[in-house]
């Protein structure tokens, strides 16, 4: 296990950020961390880095207790949301730092950094300074600076959420390659599940200061265990007392009782998929997800009443049991 | 930075406070010290003398004309140099701070120079029997001339701030530029310039070497408190001169206070930031752009 | 006291269209114009003309005059020593201000501004009290060149402080993290994080400190004796040229003062400018 978190609380003052918190991540995975605003998932990161002491619990690395081990001697990598550039060193050195407190000499850094700028891409740039660079390009280079000093695992926070959506798009899928070739340990905060999803091969989902399900985009996506992970990894709608995904409903024009009746309100075709927005007979708002192909066999139009049949539901137990799947039969 | 070892931590806090003490704190408790020391009686005697009574009200002219004049300068001034573009604009916000970069003899010595008798200005003024050297007006001229920057510096950056969008408001509601200048303008400024005004009379309060050369030092005709601490000390009565030291140091402690008071004011009103900005009075002295108010 | 960056407000282009309400941008320029000749350029463009007044060899030997040269040098290298302490101290003393926390630091940031409200005179007065001949704790400086030095610290105090606070307020915090989880010690993250970010502030804030130390007067002269060749200071020799009447030397020594200034501050500016060159995208 190259990194463990067993019970860890930590407050802020009155606010509980983290309430016995563990989790395992394996050596060289790449782990996400995922959860709205407040969740605590920054600061677990931070936990992890010795950024934050945990007021109770245990920090492992590689199997040592690091709880009392200072920032300076964990050897962990930590990438900002804000880049935390050294404003006031060209990119070689930004790079080049963590090597220098190490001592390393001259030759063995420029070889070291030089090979990194290569791996960020970012040659050409050495001796500009960070207020020269994109946003992109200063993760980057923040990226090969946590690198340079080969550190047991590489920490992120938020990394990708100041860039724009096209150069997050790249970066993902960037750092995945990264992470293919470099194999260190990684674990990323962010509160995009597409991104969590697309990067990470195990998700830890956070909400309040607790974990509330851990695993595979997969595992976490077709078999969430709490409402929270059902809403929160993927769309999700109620109904009545169940929550079903929109694509796993299906729309008929005649009941067949197991269908509930609905009234059209909306058809939003977004290219490949089209969204059809129903209103329930209570007066709720629902949406159902159809593919092109389905909505023009169905031949739907705007105010029609249709029958709506989820061909799987969930329902949560009050108590935190497993839920209840129900999955009709068509 | 990590937690820093509480020992560079106390021991820096220590040096700092030492430093403080040593320099400020304790040499003016003592001077609060010695006043008091023998009674009240003897300040307040050395300051209801003629000679006394005198340079209060002299150094209270000083500052009631020298201030507001360069208030309304200082308004005007900012005013021009930050909304208008002309020729030589760089040189004037140059020569605003000349009274910063100049030594107050210096300035005593160029205000000696053009109104005393020889002078460019004062040598015709003479002959017309008008005397500004070594007397009133040339304490007031030198007074004007060391607090002339102050509230241009304080109102310049509070309008750079603020920006022309409200005063084009106001113009296309139909308000005349007096009327926009008065009920626009100035309210959106009133902060820059009360800090200012602070500062300009905490400068005046304390001017003393360019009044020490214009004055002559006449005693009960051309002395200033300030002036009035000096002849008492160098005469031996240091009653006197402790007690005029102690009026003006209160004066200066209700500026400070003010100024803290006002910074806050302003802060508190304008304050858009989120950060954790809560350190209180981060440099009460070096202006900071006022920023825009709710 | 401390002038803002002059240079902040004027170089943006002011948006046209304001028009003063005294019916003209011309009334307002010419009311400015005239005060400021009237106050301070004629007056100071006056000293400027006496100190040649009698010609360029009268200049050269009124600021070779012994008495002058000691006057200076003193004056020069005082300001030197305490603008190189304030550097020191002063950092130290915003440090402590905003990354400390303690009761009562409200009161020490207030503190901070005395030398700025106080009269010079006064302020001498004050360290009379504590480091004069009555001294309580037996220090007597008076009369001796320590007695500059003290009034010169007194006096510029505040302009480091002041210069620093607002800029260690601001510096990313997560510098630091990034220097720290990259292995750098405390000291290692001061050196080479934290100071250079500092250093324009504490150069300009030395600026302030050494045009106001070199022509200080109102605190040194109770102190100090103005021991002609000892503990005389600059303005202190140009005051007495002016008592006695020879108010040519007063000028040229004047001039003399203000062109060492001007060279320093422009020599801290250019070091200021190139050190942030960095900072500009």
């Amino acid at each position: 296990m190259a990194i463990e978190v067993r019970d860890v609380t930590k407050r802020f003052g009155d606010f509980v950020a983290l309430e016995d918190v563990s989790i395992k991540v394996p050596d060289g995975g790449l782990t996400a961390l995922l959860g709205p605003s407040g969740s605590g998932k920054s600061t677990l990161l931070r936990v992890i880095a010795g950024l934050e002491q945990p007021d109770m619990g245990q920090v492992l690395i590689s199997g040592e207790d690091n709880t009392q081990t200072r920032v300076q001697d964990r050897n962990v990598g930590f990438v900002f949301q804000h880049y935390a550039a050294f404003k006031h060193m060209t990119v070689f050195d930004n790079i080049a730092f963590g090597l220098r407190i190490r001592g390393e000499g001259n030759g063995t850094i420029r070889e070291r950094v030089t090979k990194l700028i290569a791996l960020v891409h970012l040659q050409g740039f050495e001796k500009r300074f960070p207020s020269q660079l994109s946003g992109g390009q200063r993760q980057r280079m923040a990226l090969a600076r946590a690198l340079a000093v080969e550190p047991r695992v590489l920490l992120l926070d938020e990394p990708f959420g100041a860039l724009d959506a096209k150069v997050r798009q790249e970066l993902r899928t960037w750092l995945r390659r990264l992470h293919d070739d470099v194999h260190v340990t990684t674990i990323f905060v962010t509160h995009d599940q597409e991104e969590a999803m697309d990067v990470a091969e195990q998700i830890i989902v956070m909400n309040d200061g607790r974990v509330e399900q851990s695993g595979g985009p997969r595992d976490l996506y077709e078999d969430p265990a709490s409402e929270f992970v059902m809403s929160f990894v993927g769309p999700a709608h109620r109904l009545g007392e169940a929550w079903v995904r929109p694509h796993d409903v299906e729309i008929r024009h005649e009941p067949n009782g197991q269908t509930i009746e609905a009234m059209v309100d909306r058809i939003v075709h977004l290219g490949f998929e089209v969204r059809v927005e129903l209103t329930l007979p209570e007066g709720e708002q629902f949406s159902v997800q159809l593919t092109r192909d389905e909505v023009d066999h169905l031949e739907l139009a705007v105010g029609q009443i249709v029958y709506v049949r989820p061909r799987s539901t969930r329902v949560f137990s009050a108590d935190g049991g497993p839920p209840t799947v129900a999955t009709g039969v068509s | 930075m990590s937690a820093p070892n509480p020992v560079a931590r106390y021991g820096m806090r220590g040096l700092a406070l030492f430093y403080l003490g040593a320099l400020l704190v304790i040499p003016l408790g003592m001077i609060f010290y010695r006043t008091f020391e023998d009674g009240l009686q003897g300040p307040i005697d050395a300051l209801t003398s003629p000679d006394g009574i005198h340079a209060f009200w002299m150094t209270v002219l000083c500052v009631g004309v020298a201030v507001p004049l360069n208030t309304v300068f200082g308004v005007l001034c900012a005013l021009m140099l930050v909304r208008q573009n002309f020729r030589g604009k760089a040189l004037i916000n140059s020569a605003i701070d000349l009274p910063f970069a100049v030594s107050p003899v210096v300035i005593g010595l160029s205000l000696f120079l053009v109104y005393g008798v020889d002078g460019f200005i004062g040598g015709p003024l003479s002959d017309a029997g008008i005397q500004i050297i070594f007397s009133t007006p040339a304490l007031i001229l030198a007074t004007v001339f060391v607090s002339l920057p102050f509230v241009v510096r304080e109102v310049m950056p509070v309008l750079q701030e603020i920006g022309t969008d409200q005063e084009e408001a106001a113009g296309t509601l139909g308000a005349s530029s007096w009327q926009t200048f008065w009920k626009v303008t100035l309210p959106s400024i009133r902060w820059g310039v009360t800090y200012g005004v602070v500062l300009a009379t905490a400068r005046a309060l304390g001017e003393f070497g360019a009044v020490s050369v214009v004055s002559g030092k006449i005693s009960g005709q051309t002395e200033t408190l300030p002036l009035f601490v000096e002849n008492e000390y160098t005469n031996f009565n240091l009653a006197g001169a402790y007690a005029a030291a102690i009026l003006l140091a209160a004066l200066a402690l209700l500026v400070l206070f003010s100024m803290n008071f006002l910074q806050r004011r302003s802060r508190k009103a304008v304050d858009t930031d989120d950060d954790a900005d809560a350190t209180p009075g981060t440099g009460v002295l070096v202006p900071h752009p006022i920023e825009k108010e709710a | 006291m401390t002038p803002p960056p002059a240079d902040t407000a004027v170089a943006t282009p002011p948006k046209v269209g304001f028009r003063p309400p005294f019916g003209g941008e011309v009334l307002t320029r010419g009311i400015v114009l005239t005060w400021l000749s009237l106050i301070v350029l004629i007056p100071l463009g006056a000293v400027l003309l006496r100190s040649t007044d009698e010609g360029l060899g009268t200049f050269w030997n009124a600021i070779s005059e012994p008495e002058a040269v000691a006057a200076i040098k003193l004056t020069v290298i005082a300001s030197f020593v305490i603008v190189a302490i304030n550097a020191v101290m002063g950092t130290l003393i915003a440090w402590v201000l905003v990354r400390d926390d303690f009761r009562g630091k409200r009161l020490v940031n207030s503190v901070i501004d005395l030398p700025f409200a106080l009269p010079t005179i006064v302020a001498g007065l004050t360290l009379l009290a504590l480091y004069g001949e009555d001294s309580p704790v037996g220090i007597s400086v008076t009369y001796t060149k320590i007695a500059v030095g003290l009034a010169l610290l007194f006096v510029t105090l505040p302009f480091v402080i002041r210069a620093v606070q607002p800029v260690l307020h601001e510096i990313d915090e997560e510098m630091e993290e990034a220097a720290a989880s990259l292995g750098a010690s405390n000291t290692r993250i001061f050196r080479s994080i934290i100071l250079p970010n500092l250093t324009p502030a504490i150069v300009a804030g030395c600026a302030l400190a050494f045009a106001r130390a070199i022509g200080e007067f109102g605190s040194l002269v109770l102190i100090t004796g103005n021991i002609p060749f000892d503990t005389q200071v600059a303005s202190v020799y140009i005051f007495g040229r002016i008592e006695s009447d020879n108010t040519t030397a007063a000028a040229a020594v004047s001039v003399l003062l203000l062109v060492i200034a001007v060279l320093i501050l422009f020599a801290l500016n250019l070091f200021v400018r190139w050190r942030s060159r960095h900072e500009r995208a």
